[in-house]
């Protein structure tokens, strides 16, 4: 199992112990406090994700053959999700994060959780950072 | 006094459940629930009276023919036009206003100005910009004063002999603001301009009478005021109707076809080109007489009523901060709680069965002028109860205890 599998599988397990939204809810909120900060000069209008209700800033940096994530969003529940994305994918080598499939979105219903418009968000979202894997990668 | 609960048992849809539990609709800004009686005329059409309408000698064309002007003819009493003629049938309020801004683009030159104001709905700023690019004319805009009323002082600096054409919301989607539009139509009058008035938030909330008004174009849509979507109205005044250039072309709104020349039918077919939405029409007369029957006076007082309970009980809630606070308001409540973004609240009162908006509404300007992403908005209409704002009131300090 690649570590990108290995990390969803976790993921799955942990939202497998929750019996309603609530608890998923909060979960997600605690995750987005948890969150750590991106810096404040990387919270540029180019870093900005297209698709979302709330903003959402994503940045990528390169160091040691591996990609590294930072975020932040405005609204707490859209960077809970950020950050389960963050989990899985940063600190992983680009042609890992660039061909890895993310079935734990489907598997922790988080697409039924949320809206059209913030599955959008997460479609975008995860789009960008395979973008980047890819161009680190070349 | 009217019966709320009779009225809410012609509502299908409010006795669904959402997410388990039962549905509290508050999004009615952004469109209203449909009762049984406009339910069941847009299905009898289609089982009974379809056919395409002004077209056939036959019998079932006669018949869509009269009841599509039938409606006409009801919305005509409805907003006191002089003339039936002077209503077009349009797919909804953008559509409306874009007819007319389109027209506009030929009807302006370099010199001339259009006046809208800070809180349009991008449905009333968008076709007015476009129609300044074609026509070289300028778009002045009404500032907002820091209470989500319009600056009418600035307003009478704004108008001037090159005025043509101001363009006002009648009441706010975002805000809940009434603007003072029989001001506003009086002073541009004094200036030689026309008025056209968005009523898209107005026409299932408070009376509107075209010939106390003296609008020259107002527009509204039938799935706000609990008809189908994909109809809406243009009123115009007759001979300004007459001056506007055709919108589209196509078949009905033609007097006589041959490739030398084409010359137009006259109102209202000019503006109603192609197979019109039949079926929403004829279900709109239906909405029209839902409101008539409970009188839109008692629907106004009773929301009112709503509006001031939900505006005391939801500043019971701490660190919340109200959009729109004119004393000329809609039931319309626009907020943010210091802290939260609008969006996380939107989406846990959503699991406890609460719809309301978050986001910008389609007014980014209003987001600008406030420096803020978006705002979650409660916007009711005549079904809503003081125990559904007790409910939704009780969710938003629910996602309020999650989110801090
Ligand atoms: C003030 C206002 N104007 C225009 C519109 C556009 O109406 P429609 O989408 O029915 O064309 C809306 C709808 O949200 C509105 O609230």
């Amino acid at each position: 199992m690649s570590t990108i599998q290995k990390i969803q599988a976790e993921i799955i397990e942990d939202f497998e112990l929750f019996d309603d939204w609530m608890q998923k809810y909060e979960y997600l909120i605690d995750l987005g406090k948890e969150l750590a900060p991106i810096k404040e000069k990387y919270k540029t209008k180019d870093n900005l994700i297209k698709g979302c209700q709330s903003r959402v800033w994503l940045h990528a940096e390169h160091t040691q053959g591996k990609i590294i994530f930072t975020a932040d969003s405005d609204a707490i529940m859209t960077k809970g999700i950020v950050a389960i994305l963050i989990n899985v994918l940063s600190n992983q080598e680009p042609k890992d994060i660039a061909t890895a499939k993310l079935d734990f979105i489907n598997e922790i219903g988080l697409k039924e959780q949320l809206s059209a418009t913030r599955a959008n968000g997460l479609v975008s979202m995860i789009k960008k950072m395979k973008l980047y894997a890819i161009a680190f990668n070349n | 006094m009217l019966d709320i609960n009779q009225i809410r048992k012609q509502f299908p849809i409010l006795s669904r459940k959402v997410n388990g539990h039962e549905l509290v609709y508050f999004d009615n800004g952004a469109t209203t629930q449909k009762p049984n009686s406009v339910i069941t005329a847009e299905s009898n059409y289609y089982q009974n009276e379809n056919s395409n309408v002004h077209r056939g000698v036959h019998f079932l064309s006669g018949l869509a023919t009269d009841k599509f002007e039938e409606t006409r003819i009801t919305i005509q009493n409805f907003i006191n036009a002089k003339h039936s003629h002077e209503i077009i049938f349009t797919k909804g309020t953008t559509d409306s206003i874009n007819i007319v801004a389109s027209g506009y683009r030929s009807l302006l030159n370099k010199g001339d100005e259009i006046i809208i104001s800070e809180l349009e709905h991008h449905s009333n700023i968008v076709p007015w910009q476009m129609c300044c690019e074609q026509s070289g004319a300028t778009l002045k805009v009404i500032p907002l004063l820091d209470n989500g009323t319009l600056d009418i002082t600035e307003f009478g600096n704004l108008l001037s002999k090159n005025t043509k054409l101001v363009a006002i919301s009648h009441i706010s989607n975002t805000l809940g603001t009434i603007n003072p539009i029989e001001k506003i139509i009086k002073k541009a009058k004094a200036v030689g301009a026309k008025v056209l008035i968005d009523g898209a938030q107005a026409a299932s909330h408070i009376s509107i009478n075209m010939q106390n008004l003296d609008a020259d174009f107002y527009c509204f849509s039938a799935h706000k005021l609990y008809g189908p979507t994909g109809v809406g109205v243009l009123y115009g005044k007759e001979d300004l109707l007459n001056e506007l250039p055709a919108y589209q072309g196509g078949g009905e709104m033609i007097k006589e076809v041959s490739f030398k020349k084409t010359t137009y039918a006259g109102l209202p077919h000019k503006f109603e080109a192609g197979t019109p939405n039949i079926a929403g029409v004829v279900a709109f007369k239906a909405a029209i007489n839902f409101i008539t029957g409970l009188g839109i006076n008692n629907i106004a007082k009773y929301e009112e009523g709503l509006l001031q309970y939900a505006t005391e009980e939801v500043l019971k809630i701490e660190g919340l901060k109200i959009y729109g606070t004119a004393k000329n308001k809609s039931a319309i409540i626009s907020f943010n709680i210091k802290g939260l973004h609008p969006y996380d609240i939107g989406m846990i009162v959503d699991k406890m069965g609460v719809a309301i908006r978050t986001g910008h509404h389609c007014t980014q300007p209003i987001m600008d002028k406030f420096n803020i992403p978006g705002t979650a908005r409660i916007s009711l209409a005549v079904y809503n109860t003081k125990d559904e704002i007790d409910i939704c009131i009780n969710a938003i300090k629910k996602a309020k205890m999650m989110l801090s």
